[in-house]
């Protein structure tokens, strides 16, 4: 039996008794409602975001991805079907699908954008999970609870900027090289990028911004007007990525004027 | 009288024998001796504490870094760990000689390995 399981017992038992001892002395007293209940909407301290300047990413550069992936041992199993991402790179049209027309400048539409996981502020990934394996941590973070995720993919279905990848086969197969510090994932379950979360509690940045040589992304507290990324969105024109289904990305890009 | 109990009490006695033989066979004896690791003097908690519920301390460790960001623990000595299975367990312990010896044991599977690492076979 499990400590708190036993913990709880007792203090049932102990209750039970209790409740007896009072009735027996009949000394019932009404309890009158009271409104401290009442839950204040306070904003959260921290709420992490990120800004990604396509305008200073260097062509065919992979750097971040690089680092990201064999950090979280992210495999490469060679083929569309069966590949894993937490960040990658894919052409305007397919990141930004309801601000592309067909008369776009030249070279637009194909042009490659950084993109990875929004963490949403309103997460439809964490709405539609069943086991609650996906949830939206205090700050901001969209996290994955991989001991929980039973791989029912309704947080692929969920995702409406498919952010999320599921292994159709046991990841170890193609990992050349593995990071004993960050668990791999087992087959049948979701993964997705989770802003470097094990490193934020520790204080440090996501290793996609330490990674990037030509400072394409801006890491910070959205709840903080000082912080560097607030100065940034408060300077450069910015947008987000489906803002019309209301999720609220805590990712944004820098809009060339 | 006990019906036929010349055939019935030998093919009794036998199957009682039979059913406690893991029990007088001296079983205790095999149980398995995992090295003490140089390393610490003393685990997270003290030893026979450790050895009856490990399994609940990790997996309390797991809820509360993965879901509440708490990732230190406090024992009862008043030491600080991290809450890690791979940077603390295994730091002094070998899965090898540790967890599978036991469980081997005791028959009992583990599934931690399956995602986390074992950085006996990871490192060089
Ligand atoms: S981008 Fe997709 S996976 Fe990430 S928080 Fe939003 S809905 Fe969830």
């Amino acid at each position: 039996m499990s400590e708190s399981r036993r913990k709880f017992i007792q203090q049932v038992g102990g209750g039970l008794v209790g409740l007896s001892a009072i009735s027996l002395l009949g000394k019932f007293t009404e309890v009158e409602a009271t409104a401290n209940t009442e839950v204040k909407d306070k904003p959260a301290q921290i709420r992490w975001g990120m800004v990604v300047d396509m305008s200073k990413c260097k062509e065919g550069c992979t750097d971040c991805v690089q680092v990201c992936h064999s950090r979280h041992n992210v495999p490469d199993h060679g083929n569309a079907k069966d590949e894993i991402k937490w960040i990658w790179k894919a052409p305007y049209k397919n990141v930004f699908t309801s601000k592309s027309h067909r008369y776009q400048q030249q070279g637009q539409l194909e042009k490659p954008f950084l993109t990875l996981c929004n963490h949403c502020d309103e997460p439809p990934c964490v709405r539609v999970c069943p086991t609650q394996a996906t949830f939206r941590r205090p700050d901001g973070i969209v996290q994955m609870d991989f001991h929980r995720c039973i791989g029912c993919r309704f947080c692929m279905a969920g995702c409406p900027y498919g952010s999320r990848s599921f292994n159709w086969r046991d990841p170890r197969e193609n990992l050349k090289q593995l990071d004993p510090h960050f668990p791999t994932r087992e087959r049948g379950v979701v993964e997705k990028c989770n802003f470097c979360a094990e490193r934020i509690d520790q204080g440090l940045n996501p290793l996609c911004q330490e990674a990037c040589k030509e400072g394409v992304i801006t890491f910070g507290n959205l709840n903080d007007p000082n912080s560097e990324i607030r100065k940034l969105l408060g300077e450069k024109r910015t947008m987000q990525r489906k803002t019309e289904l209301g999720t609220a990305p805590s990712v944004f890009y820098v809009v060339e004027s | 009288m006990i019906y036929n109990a010349k055939v019935v009490l030998p093919i009794l006695i036998l199957f009682v024998v039979v059913l406690t033989y893991p029990f007088w066979q001296g079983g205790t004896e095999q149980r398995p001796e995992p090295q003490k690791p140089a390393k610490a003097a003393q685990c997270v908690e003290d030893a026979a504490w450790m050895r009856a519920n490990h399994m609940q301390l990790l997996d309390r460790w797991r809820h509360e870094v993965v879901r509440k960001q708490e990732r230190s623990y406090t024992s009862t000595r008043g030491q600080v760990f991290e809450k890690s299975l791979v940077n603390t367990c295994l730091d002094c312990h070998q899965k090898s000689d540790f967890c599978d010896k036991c469980h081997a044991y005791a028959s009992v599977k583990l599934v931690c390995f399956n995602c986390h690492l074992n950085p006996e076979l990871v490192e060089p």
